[in-house]
């Protein structure tokens, strides 16, 4: 269980990015936090890898405060960060130095494996694709097997075939193992399509605006009714966060048109 | 280092590589090289033939024939090799010390910032001192046989040794430094797994560039009063008015640098061939 109690950051220099954020996230689970630019997101799952400190609060994994990084968080980042001196299956096996080889290779083969690019052991990271790389950037996350994986806008700067192919598989990975996701994204598509919760937030200072459940069956159809409230919901939550919604006649808040394109 | 930019400057070269082929495979492997080769061989025939007509002496301009004669005499009574091994030795050493100083302190400062406020401002003016400016204190201070030789040797490799470790260290891609992190690698793991691999391209570079200024440095060294050397040689040529033997010393400055330059390539290329670079050929 991955838990954020009031988690808040102030740098140095003043700037107010998060204030009093908490929610929990179950075993398992899939939650995505969306919300417009600037309001702590990237931030926000930098505290919960430990790569980062909340000055207020604190950030939890099974009871056990995250001070640092840790070996049951994995991180996926908006580029995949590949060393470009270690062949893909390097890569793959960077967080398994400590094992012996025979276990190692076996792991990274069963990693390559599973995303899709067996073949690509032995290549340089420069010689592949914008999507292959990131595809193998969530091997290396994946290989240490991490109770929990965040990623941080990790197809934001794919083509849209490539991005909706690597949700698919990023969603068949988790059916395997199971991890719980944590996915920043500032596609609320790509938020429905993989979470069960989304957590919308909103800006200066960076707090939780809403939670929004999306109790859709998998595998999810982007066309279906179901899908579409949802996505309606989020959006309008995402232009109540920024004050910039209309209420209809019926009392129900709508986003203003255009909205759902600025997202 | 995004992958973006990455692949696009693969495909931008792949690209232009096919649009250059059919030019290129016409000149097939061994052709290309010769092509650089024109213009010296010819010159070089061209001199000869002035001389073998009588258009000039060759007093003062030895033509190549009589270069290589000579070149070959210094080569068959050992002349050659004992200056030239004395010559290597003195650039080793030079070189050696220039590289673990310039390795040592351009790895300090550019990993902290303290010891780089404190200490690269100092170097930074002792670098603005043209090297041959020390010699008079090193022949005060070391006297004038090997010590004060190697020492300016050393001050020419280490320049820009230390300023290619500092460079390179402080460029290093924080974003793989966090990599590093993520994997919770102690100090030691992340200099060996990441620092290292990341600052070796620039680092063969920093001590190709620290050769070639050795080299320049032994000459220099090797003029301020030596009895033996290739630099020796050029000043024992200049008084007793050998001009062949100049140019056959030169020679094998080339050609030595040319292929202890050569060697360094050759070491680093294995460890090297990650790197993207857009190739020439």
């Amino acid at each position: 269980m991955l838990v954020l109690d009031r988690v808040g950051k102030t740098y140095p220099n003043g700037v107010h990015a998060l204030e009093g954020i908490s929610f929990s996230v179950a075993p398992g689970e899939i939650v995505a936090i969306v919300g417009g630019s600037g309001c702590g997101k990237s931030t926000l799952l930098r505290l919960v890898s430990g790569l980062d400190h909340p000055t207020q609060g604190a950030v939890i994994l099974d009871e056990e405060r995250v001070t640092a990084p840790h070996e049951k968080i994995g991180i996926v980042f908006q580029e995949p960060r590949l060393l470009p001196w270690l062949t893909v299956a390097g890569n793959v096996g960077f967080g398994l130095a400590d094992r012996p080889k025979a276990e190692r290779e076996a792991r990274v083969a069963d990693a390559l494996d599973r995303v899709g690019l067996a073949d690509k052991a032995k290549v340089w990271p420069r010689e592949l694709s914008g999507g292959q790389a990131q595809r193998v950037a969530i091997a290396r996350a994946l290989v240490p097997r991490p109770e929990v994986l965040l990623l941080d806008e990790p197809f934001s700067a794919l083509d849209a075939f490539t991005r909706i192919d690597l949700q698919d598989h990023l969603l068949s990975l988790w059916a395997d193992l199971k991890p719980t996701l944590v996915i920043v994204t500032h596609d609320v598509e790509e938020a429905i399509v993989l979470a069960d919760r989304i957590i919308v937030m909103r800006p200066r200072p960076g707090r939780v605006f809403a939670e929004i459940e999306a109790d859709l069956a998998r595998p999810r159809d982007r066309q279906s009714a179901a899908f579409d409230s949802v996505k309606r919901r989020v959006l309008a939550a995402l232009d109540r966060s920024l004050d910039r919604s209309v209420v209809t006649d019926d009392g129900e808040t709508q986003a203003t048109a255009g909205a759902a394109l600025w997202w | 280092m995004s992958v973006v930019p990455m692949t696009a400057t693969a495909e931008q070269s792949a690209q232009s590589a096919t649009t250059r082929e059919p030019r290129l495979r016409r000149l097939n492997g061994l052709a290309r090289p010769a092509l650089g080769l024109i213009l010296p061989v010819g010159v070089a025939v061209l001199w000869e033939l002035a001389v073998r007509f009588g258009l000039s002496d060759g007093r003062l301009v030895p033509p190549p024939s009589v270069i290589f004669e000579t070149f070959a005499e210094l080569a068959r009574t050992g002349e050659l090799q004992r200056h030239a091994s004395t010559t290597l030795a003195r650039v080793a050493a030079g070189f050696g010390f220039g590289v673990a100083a310039g390795t040592v302190l351009g790895a300090i400062t550019g990993y902290s910032s303290l010891a780089s406020r404190l200490l690269d401002p100092t170097l930074q003016a002792l670098r603005a001192i043209p090297s041959i400016a020390w010699v008079p204190l090193f022949i005060l201070w070391l006297g004038i046989f090997e010590e004060s030789k190697v020492a300016l040797i050393a001050v020419g490799v280490f320049f820009p040794v230390y300023l290619g470790v500092m460079g390179a260290i402080h460029s290093v891609d924080r974003k793989l430094v966090e990599v590093g992190r993520v994997f919770r690698l102690s100090d030691a793991a992340m200099v060996r797994r990441i620092l290292l691999p990341a600052v070796l391209p620039s680092y063969v570079i920093a001590l190709r560039s620290g050769l070639g200024l050795g080299w320049m440095f032994v000459v220099a060294a090797e003029f301020m009063g030596a009895s033996e050397g290739l630099g020796f040689l050029l000043v024992d040529g200049q008084q007793l008015g050998k001009p062949a033997q100049i140019v056959a010393a030169i020679v094998a400055f080339a050609i030595i640098g040319k292929t202890t330059d050569w060697i360094i390539a050759a070491i680093a290329a294995p460890f090297l061939r990650w790197e993207d670079v857009v190739r020439r050929d």
